[in-house]
């Protein structure tokens, strides 16, 4: 039984795609098969970060508008052979996107893939919409400040009204993906505690992952960090989040050790500085 | 919809009594009018609205009215406008206003005396037939909670998240979770929150002053009873996440914890 599922945020920039090719290259790695596929028409990432740029013929508005095949415009993964991606056309707009057009797409893909992750754009537009349109499950992905916070509660506002599953009456499985997350900067009281954004946005925690530079260095490359480093911790935080999605009990425990762990040993460095 | 009552005085002859003369005063109220917009073919539409009339007597008997002749000068032109008002007022409506047409459009008809630059913004209504397509029933927002017929109360059993807009003109409304901040409740009646109150919370629409709102937590944006509303720089931070409940005492907003 495959999942549709959407990776959104509202707002920009909060590490969407990333996540998206991420979680993806983490689920493929354990076995699954998963399609890739880039919504936001018009400036389109995914295909960077995935280190496929020159490998894009077709994309998702041709599928759409039939100038061609499903077959033709996936690009399979060299590094993963169960990884997929769909790209979004660059030189089109999100008007391109249809709901019934995308509806017919990812019904076809449902046949081949267990895991259609839709990288959703940021806003509460077309693109957005339709990313989540057919979604059984969301990702939300929220960065540690007011205003990703207040934006993420959005379009979990919106998750609940405007998909399919929500207006047949069903619930969507929703869960929070806290990005760029830097625990010293939070003990300082300069961002947001983990515990503040759960409360404001009463949604189920599925990873927390700590703002690194190896995640910037991995989409530099084109590669999910997953692949490209995956001993660092960031790399640790989404396979655990893919295992979650995959109904295994992971744990939290780590990465609130390591936490207090980076956060005594900058302290002891101050203390030895004095 | 407000409708400014003036508490008429008496005239008084001469300008030497000007001083003893009452104070007037002006008050401000929020009744819920009822918008409707007849459409051709106008004998169905009539029909259809006759039956629910019928139906329920009671529901129309002192509403105000508001006519949108919207549809009706768009597919029948000038003319329409005088046969809808003319139709409507024989089921004895009262009419307090039209919508869609200029205040020239009406000069010369029996009806130039409607107001035609009513302000207010659209509720939700129950209609006396729960008719889902029922025209007169319009949300705010599209997300906003619909109202089932009959109801007097408003159970949300979730979050109202940043951005949604809960308007309830019929009664109270119990919110079992946070209202997020960029949301906002709307009520006829009083608002209970368990949870933290971080959007806007107005109650009151109708029952006026003597509604109330609690929350478990305040960080509020704006709330607001019968007409008084305050923003959160106007509320001592001492208040704030605590449980509180929020009244009109004498004429002013007040704001107490219960903790």
């Amino acid at each position: 039984m495959s999942k549709v599922m959407v990776v959104t945020s509202g707002k920009g920039g909060v590490g969407k795609t990333t996540s998206s090719a991420s979680l993806g290259a983490a689920l493929a790695q354990r076995g699954q098969s998963v399609v890739l596929v880039d919504f936001d028409v018009g400036l389109r990432n995914l295909d960077l970060i995935m280190g496929a740029e020159r490998r894009v013929v077709f994309d998702l508005v041709n599928v759409i508008q039939g100038d061609a095949k499903l077959p033709q415009a996936l690009i399979r993964d060299k590094r993963l052979e169960t990884l997929s991606l769909l790209p979004a056309s660059q030189t089109r707009d999100k008007d391109a996107l249809t709901e019934e057009g995308v509806g017919r797409v990812i019904d076809e893909l449902k046949e081949r893939f267990d895991w259609i992750i839709c990288d959703s754009p940021a806003g509460i537009e077309k693109g957005a919409t339709l990313a989540m349109r057919y979604a059984d499950v969301a990702v939300v992905v929220t960065n540690p400040e007011v205003s990703s916070v207040r934006d993420s509660d959005r379009i979990i506002g919106m998750l609940d009204s405007k998909t399919r599953r929500a207006e047949s009456g069903e619930r969507i499985d929703k869960h929070l993906l806290l990005t760029r997350y830097d625990p010293a900067r939070a003990a300082r009281g300069e961002m947001m505690k983990v515990e503040d954004v759960l409360e404001i946005l009463a949604v189920p925690l599925l990873g927390i992952v700590v703002e690194s530079p190896d995640v910037l260095t991995a989409s530099n490359m084109g590669a999910p960090v997953t692949l490209h480093n995956p001993a660092s911790p960031a790399a640790q935080a989404y396979v655990d989040a893919a295992r979650r999605l995959l109904g295994e009990d992971v744990p939290f425990a780590q990465p609130a050790a390591r936490q207090q762990g980076l956060f005594s040993r900058l302290f002891g460095k101050k203390a030895a500085a004095a | 919809m407000a409708v400014d009552r003036v508490e008429r005085q008496r005239r008084r002859d001469s300008a030497a009594d000007i001083f003893d003369l009452p104070t007037v005063r002006l008050r401000g109220r929020n009744v819920l009018a009822l918008v409707l917009a007849p459409e051709f073919p106008m004998s169905d539409w009539f029909t259809a609205f006759d039956r629910q009339l019928n139906a329920a007597p009671g529901f129309f008997a002192d509403r105000p009215i508001v006519a949108d002749l919207r549809p009706a000068l768009s597919q029948g032109g000038q003319q329409a406008i005088g046969l809808v008002l003319d139709t409507l007022a024989l089921r004895d409506l009262k009419l307090i206003g039209v919508e869609g047409v200029e205040a020239r459009q009406l000069a010369g008809t029996p009806w130039e005396r409607l107001a035609t630059r009513l302000h207010g913004r659209d509720t939700a209504v129950e209609t006396p037939e729960a008719d889902p397509d029922a025209p007169s029933s319009t949300e705010a927002d599209p997300e906003a909670e619909p109202a089932a017929a009959g109801q007097t109360s408003l159970l949300i059993d979730r979050p109202v998240r940043s951005g949604q807009s809960v308007v309830f003109a019929e009664g109270d409304v119990t919110v079992v979770g946070s209202v997020s901040s960029g949301a906002e409740v709307l009520a006829g009646g009083s608002i209970h929150i368990y949870g933290a109150l971080r959007g806007r919370a107005i109650a009151g629409l109708r029952a006026g002053a003597s509604a109330r709102i609690f929350c478990r937590k305040l960080e509020a944006e704006l709330v607001g009873v019968d007409q008084l509303y305050r923003t959160a720089e106007n509320w001592g931070a001492g208040l704030h996440g605590r449980a509180v409940q929020v009244m009109c005492d004498r004429g002013s907003l007040r704001l107490s914890a219960f903790d």
